[in-house]
């Protein structure tokens, strides 16, 4: 089994609100991640697959084929977006870290051909990223 | 669903090497310039990683300005800017980066309760660090 990580770049803003708390609740919980007109970062997303080296090609994966999949899948709809308003798993859920993350991999688990998702990373800043695993 | 949050805090403190059950010829063997008895300094990059479900009210898997509060009150405002032989936690052992990994591990599995800690990673320099996982 081979691992092989590739990695994107994506800009976006967004902020922090439930709409099931209060005001005072929403500050609290979210701090100024709750500012009403959002803030943004520059995202670094890994996607990570895994898999036998096929004898043929000597790939894990093909590789023009994986960035193909990331950009269609992901950047085309984050890149430059306000994630609240733009992205549709975002409408009605947060778009922590955490839920981007699983938002990724759901996009991207179904979509791969050859090579088994075994790790979508997503760095918010260089100091704070998330790892999901398809677990439960 | 279950996801693994980590980030990452620097700090800065000196140590030295040495060990007082060896002799000054072993002690300068094993630890090499780390033996210098007047001790030198890193910056120190500790990266912190916790899982849990992810909560379907805040969409996190813990609040992070509570760990980050935990984090700057247990270890950065502890271990920062010390002397780490001249601490107790390290009276009976060699400040070495396995051991203040060991250390931090266990201040914030015993501190830090909303989510479980996975592993606790210490980078003493560009090229050099250490893992933790209990």
């Amino acid at each position: 089994m081979v691992y092989l990580t590739r990695k994107a770049e994506f800009s976006a803003s967004h902020l922090y609100h439930n709409p099931a708390f209060t005001p005072e609740e929403n500050r609290r919980v979210f701090g100024k991640c709750n500012n009403p007109h959002g803030h943004g970062h520059n995202y670094t997303l890994e996607v990570t697959v895994k898999g036998e080296v096929d004898p043929r090609s000597g790939f894990v994966v093909d590789l023009k084929q994986l960035k193909e999949v990331m950009h269609r899948e992901v950047l085309d709809a984050m890149d430059h977006r306000f994630l609240n308003k733009e992205v549709p798993e975002f409408l009605h859920q947060i778009p922590t870290t955490e839920n981007i993350a699983i938002a990724i991999w759901q996009r991207l688990f179904t979509k791969l051909e050859r090579a088994q998702l075994h790790r979508v990373r997503v760095y918010e800043t260089p100091d704070l990223f998330v790892d999901f695993y398809g677990e439960a | 669903m279950k996801a693994h949050l980590s980030r990452r805090y620097l700090f800065s403190a000196s140590h030295r090497l040495h060990s007082d059950a060896m002799s000054d010829e072993e002690n300068q063997s094993t630890y090499g310039k780390c033996n210098n008895p007047h001790g030198h300094g890193h910056n120190y990059i500790i990266e912190i990683t916790l899982s849990g479900q992810v909560d379907s009210q805040t969409g996190m898997v813990c609040n992070l300005a509570d760990l980050d509060a935990f984090i700057e009150k247990e270890v950065l405002a502890r271990f920062g800017h010390e002397n780490l032989n001249t601490m107790k936690e390290f009276a009976q052992e060699v400040p070495t980066t396995e051991n203040l990994c060991i250390r931090i591990y266990e201040i914030v599995q015993r501190g830090f309760r909303q989510a479980h800690l996975e592993r606790v990673r210490l980078e003493e320099t560009m090229m050099n660090s250490f893992e933790y996982a209990g």
